[in-house]
């Protein structure tokens, strides 16, 4: 199989505040995220608000350097220096096309800015005509070529990202919530497109989401992120079908159903989510979770098992 | 088929450009007081272009038998000299005629001097890590602590009292206020995706600053070199009366005003002319700018 991407203990810790006299605390965004993604398949990173969905993304798309761990995109081991050149094998598609777009360029401009960036030799024609066809390829029309941003919809702008992304070719799309700022309506053909092209470009995605019914559309794999650290890894089918980490479980029941009187229990999660500042001794997850014993409040659980789940009495 | 695809393919070029200049002009007619200063900032410019066609007489020629001559509406005056001549028998009107290029001048280098240089280093220190930010924001806020003219006198008098050197001075003053406008839109334009989207498709800093982040940090900055304008007129025309900006025989408002302070009592028209064009031309940039304000940054509106 071609293997695009492989992270090994990615990490990414902040410091903040800290003034004159005091020392600065560290926020640990992320912690010990590996994975692979081969060419073709989805990888899908779940989890609740401040998890480290988006701390990954900006690793893996090299806007942030990691505080430990590998990243190995393309069979090249990423390190700032060699950022630039890595730049067209990995893009990035973000959550709000609202904010994402230029809103002083035009259509146009906006697509053929990575070309005019990373291909300094190609003439401005060939740019357009790739341009060009980018946006058929999305399902854009031809005139939209001179428009600007605030002229489209939601999910035309979520398109015209699409398209930028692609114009570099890249192996890897880093899908940042692509489908959480648009209508329900306009989700699923954006949806639609994405896979349609995976499928055309044989591209990875790294699809971060917490709409686990978007993610079991998409998904290959799917790991599941609390408070910077991954608690489950597994194919789609064994983490939805047989979640074994209490949380995993906690955030399926929460899905909503189609079914008029769905017989399934909702398992309601008690108490916040401990700060990332101050993340407790043993498992992060013990003080929410309703089979917590002592052992889960010392020790901290690593992934284990076959179908990996942090959690030291997993379920199933 | 191919008749719909051309056709479709040439409205958006005949309809974006002025539907966004449409869009402006609606909003900034809901001004009246900007549509107003709007016209009267035209008169004056028109009046500054064809200042050597509409004069009746050269600003500078002198007539020794026609001196302190009043308006035409008032007793002893003449239509030969509509708004009456000054001491040295100079034609009032004429004089105010070319005065307006020397505002216009003025109004329009200044702003350029100031924008430009505040933009750049607006630019800088938004981009800037922390310490070089901090450093070029004292700096300026040590620039707007002095009082401007106060700070514009000392700067003429180390450069020589010139009408270059004052608008020079007027340039630096004015400064401060275009960083910190740059440097504050430039901060919330970073946090953006877009800008996030250009790092990742591996723009380098130059271009983030002028094609990424620039074009949407201008609206504030086009209603503040409309302000600003004003205010070099207004300060280049303070300087002058103090005589440190233009100098004689130049017909600079300003300096006209200080020529002629000694006739104030005899003679009220030589001074007041003068005031009455300063004031015009500053009321009505200011209103313009008021307007230009409300349509461009709707987040600005005050009241």
């Amino acid at each position: 199989m071609n293997t695009v991407v492989t992270a090994q203990n990615l990490a990414r810790h902040y410091e903040v505040g800290g003034g004159l006299f005091s020392k600065p605390s560290v926020v640990k965004a992320l912690s010990e995220a590996s994975f692979t993604i081969e060419a073709g398949k989805t990888l899908a990173v779940v989890g609740e608000s401040g998890c480290g969905k988006s701390t990954l993304a900006r690793l893996v798309t090299m806007i942030e350097e990691p505080t430990a761990g590998t990243l190995n995109i393309a069979g090249k081991d990423v390190t700032p220096d060699n950022w630039d050149t890595l730049r067209d094998t990995v893009q990035i598609v973000f959550q709000d096309p609202y904010g994402s777009l230029n809103l002083r360029h035009r259509v146009g401009a906006i697509l053929e800015e990575p070309l005019k960036i990373n291909r300094p030799d190609m003439s401005a024609k060939e740019r357009q005509a790739k341009a060009r066809e980018m946006i058929e390829l999305v399902g854009l029309r031809p005139e939209h070529y001179d428009r600007f941003p605030h002229m489209f919809s939601g999910g035309q702008r979520q398109r015209i990202a699409v398209a930028r992304a692609l114009m570099l070719e890249p192996k890897l799309l880093v899908l940042d919530e692509p489908v959480s700022a648009l209508d329900l309506s306009i989700q699923s053909q954006v949806l639609n497109l994405l896979l349609d092209l995976q499928e055309r470009l044989d591209l990875a995605y790294l699809f971060i989401s917490h709409d686990l019914s978007v993610v079991r559309h998409v998904a290959d794999d799917v790991v599941v992120m609390y408070l910077g650290r991954p608690v489950e890894f597994g194919s789609k089918e064994a983490v939805f079908g047989n979640p074994r980490h209490p949380y995993t479980k906690a955030l399926l029941s929460a899905t909503p159903s189609t079914e008029p009187n769905p017989e399934k229990k909702r398992i309601k999660l008690e108490g916040e989510l401990p700060s990332p500042l101050n993340i407790p001794d043993g498992c992060p997850f013990a003080p929410r979770c309703w089979k917590a014993k002592s052992k889960c409040r010392e020790q901290r659980p690593d992934l284990m098992g076959e179908h990996p789940a942090a959690c030291w009495y997993p379920e199933g | 088929m191919a008749d719909v695809s051309s056709s479709t393919n040439t409205t958006p070029t005949t309809t974006v450009r002025p539907g966004r200049f449409k869009e402006f002009w609606r909003y900034f007619r809901e001004n009246r007081g900007a549509v107003i200063g709007f016209y009267v900032f035209i008169f004056f410019l028109i009046v500054a272009i064809f200042a050597p066609l509409i004069s009746p007489f050269e600003p500078s020629t002198q007539n020794r038998g026609a001196t302190l001559v009043p308006p035409a509406w008032q007793d002893g005056g003449s239509w030969t000299y509509p708004l009456g001549t000054d001491p040295l028998g100079r034609d009032m009107l004429s004089r105010l005629i070319y005065g307006a290029r020397y505002s216009f001048l003025v109004g329009t280098i200044v702003v350029i001097l100031a924008a430009t240089g505040g933009i750049l280093t607006g630019l800088i220190a938004g981009f800037a890590p922390r310490w070089l930010d901090t450093i070029i924001m004292r700096i300026m806020d040590i620039i707007l602590s002095i009082p401007s003219l106060l700070l514009a006198l000392v700067l003429v008098a180390i450069l020589g009292p010139s009408l270059l050197n004052a608008m020079i001075a007027i340039a630096i003053v004015l400064q401060p206020h275009y960083v910190r406008l740059t440097r504050a839109a430039v901060m919330t334009e970073l946090s953006k995706d877009y800008v996030v989207s250009a790092r990742v498709a591996g723009a380098k800093l130059p271009r983030l600053m002028f094609v990424t982040v620039l074009p949407n940090c201008l609206a504030p900055i086009i209603v503040q070199a409309a302000l600003s304008f004003s205010n070099a007129i207004l300060d280049v025309a303070a300087l002058g009366f103090l005589g440190m900006g233009a100098q004689p025989p130049t017909p600079e408002w300003g300096t006209m005003l200080a020529e002629s302070r000694e006739f104030i009592l005899r003679a009220w028209w030589v001074v007041t002319f003068p005031g009455v064009a300063i004031l015009t031309t500053v009321l009505a940039i200011n209103l313009m700018g008021d307007g230009l304000r409300d349509a461009l940054d709707p987040k600005l509106k005050r009241s």
